[in-house]
């Protein structure tokens, strides 16, 4: 079978599996708005105390903000390896996974997605069609393609450093709190970089690149042309990065002892 | 009382025990600090002042909002609702003690280890890192000090509340996670209450949510003065109180109609 229709098939298990809860699964969404609604929330609040942040417009915050929910939406739809230690290093899972005839990494996708993360995205074009129609931009026929192509990337810069992180857990299985503390450090993606001072921004950019998934592409759309070169760059950056965590992943998934039992 | 009083230790135990789990977490509050610090810098620019807070005031809002989130903050929500969905809460029930006030108690015992050994230090780490003014007025650190044991229990009546709420919901996870979100955002964590429109303001006032961050971290960066500081306390004071309503009204109920599936 091919990873499409492996693909396929999870997908719609998954579906089935959730739809029986429907109550609950309305609830999450829910939640989920609320969450997104709250930086919303802040961003308008500020704006109403002051008419430019560094140079940025209320709209083209919003706007950055919009787009920065739709690649962290994918991701979080399927990239769910936040416990990745927790859940197959140290409870041995790992052990079942490596039977599979699939690649490892992507049989611990399939089985970790959350669809329901998805919704995200349509939260995050209504802000951006909203502040977009405020800002009065217009869309070239082969806009809607490079926005496929800058989200692809910055979900797979999301990807990269959350798998990068997911592989230390073969080496060593202690107990880390990296990684909600890299999801914090990724909220700093959400907001335009120039407002960090040069050490922030310069992490952002070629370390722990987050900046690649909200404002170096959305400056694209909002015609910064100062910002072209860097949003241009998002593909390749989101290809890198994802590209190292795969090798990285690789490796050490020939370090793998088990738990044993 | 002595009962109380040894749960308050034993759980305080249990917290140092596992102490190392917390300085990553000193680290990731800081984090969300610097994120808050940058982002008011940029909105302030030249402004010396917005709604009566300098930006020095605002950079130790944030820091001692924060803070202050990890002594209030704590999961007997949760926990609450697992007992209540394993069954345990009936053996709870029958032991000698209130099982609320338990739960209350308990939630103290972390919030006492988590002010020793995270608010503190965190505060003097961020003071290192960004420009924080402490005050050295005496009656503002005892006011504070009254200010942040009263949001421990507004903030722990609302977990007990949304606790108790399983017991008709029988799954709540989705709404232990939408109050995280609304009180985050309504009791002035990420940002105060004085900047919102007034409309919004004038709804938020009769919640009880301000009372968790907003008052107790305006108390400190004395962003109020004089009257406004004894405003604050009694509005505080006045909702432990009211809250304790709903409370009880909630439990009795569902005392009455509780459900033990298995056990």
């Amino acid at each position: 079978m091919s990873y499409f229709s492996i693909f396929f098939q999870y997908a719609g298990q998954y579906l089935k599996t959730r739809l029986t809860y429907r109550a609950d699964m309305a609830v999450e969404i829910f939640s989920d708005l609320l969450f997104q609604a709250v930086n919303l929330i802040f961003i308008l609040v500020v704006f109403g105390h002051t008419s430019l942040l560094k140079g940025w417009s209320k709209d083209e915050m919003v706007f950055i903000y919009g787009f920065f929910l739709v690649p962290f939406a994918i991701f979080g739809a399927f990239f769910n390896i936040w416990d990745f230690t927790d859940r197959y290093i140290v409870k041995g899972e790992m052990d079942r996974i490596l039977t599979r005839p699939i690649h490892s990494l992507f049989q611990i996708i399939l089985e970790r997605m959350e669809l329901e993360s998805l919704f995200g995205v349509v939260t995050g074009l209504a802000i951006m069609f909203y502040a977009g129609n405020n800002l009065g931009l217009s869309l070239h026929w082969y806009d809607p393609f490079i926005f496929l192509i800058l989200v692809a990337g910055g979900a797979l810069v999301y990807a990269g450093i959350f798998v990068t992180l997911a592989s230390i857990g073969f080496w060593s299985d202690s107990r880390t709190d990296i990684m909600p503390m890299m999801y914090n450090i990724g909220n700093y993606g959400r907001y335009p970089v120039d407002i960090y001072n040069r050490i922030i921004r310069y992490v952002l950019t070629w370390i722990l690149p987050f900046a690649f998934v909200g404002v170096y592409p959305a400056a694209y759309f909002l015609g910064r042309e100062e910002w072209y070169i860097y949003a241009f760059i998002t593909p390749l950056i989101g290809v890198i990065f994802f590209a190292i965590s795969v090798f990285l992943w690789n490796i050490g998934v020939t370090k793998y002892r088990g738990a044993g039992n | 009382m002595g009962k109380y009083l040894e749960m308050i230790r034993i759980r305080f135990l249990m917290m140092l025990a596992y102490r190392t789990n917390y300085y990553s977490g000193i680290l990731i509050y800081s984090i969300n600090i610097g994120a808050y610090y940058f982002l008011w810098s940029a909105i302030y620019g030249d402004k010396p002042s917005i709604q009566h807070l300098s930006i020095v005031q605002m950079t130790t809002y944030i820091a001692v909002a924060w803070m202050a989130r990890a002594f209030y903050f704590n999961n007997i929500d949760r926990e609450i609702a697992l007992e209540i969905k394993e069954g345990k809460v009936a053996i709870e029930m029958i032991r000698p003690y209130n099982y609320l006030s338990m739960k209350m108690m308990q939630g103290l015992g972390e919030g006492i280890f988590r002010i020793l050994f995270f608010s503190v230090p965190g505060m003097v780490i961020v003071y290192f890192i960004f420009p924080i003014q402490f005050t050295s007025h005496p009656a503002t650190w005892l006011y504070f000090l009254v200010s942040i044991i009263l949001s421990f229990v507004i903030n722990t009546q609302i977990n007990l509340l949304t606790g108790i709420a399983t017991f008709f919901l029988f799954n709540n996870d989705g709404l232990i996670r939408a109050k995280r979100v609304v009180i985050d955002l309504f009791s002035g964590l990420i940002l105060p209450i004085s900047f919102f429109p007034g409309w919004a303001q004038s709804i938020m006032g009769y919640l009880p949510f301000q009372g968790i961050s907003y008052i107790p971290s305006m108390i400190f960066t004395e962003g109020f003065q004089g009257s406004g500081v004894i405003h604050g306390l009694l509005n505080q004071a006045l909702w432990c109180v009211v809250l304790f309503i709903p409370i009880q009204v909630l439990w009795a109920t569902a005392k009455r109609q509780l459900i033990v599936q298995g056990g």
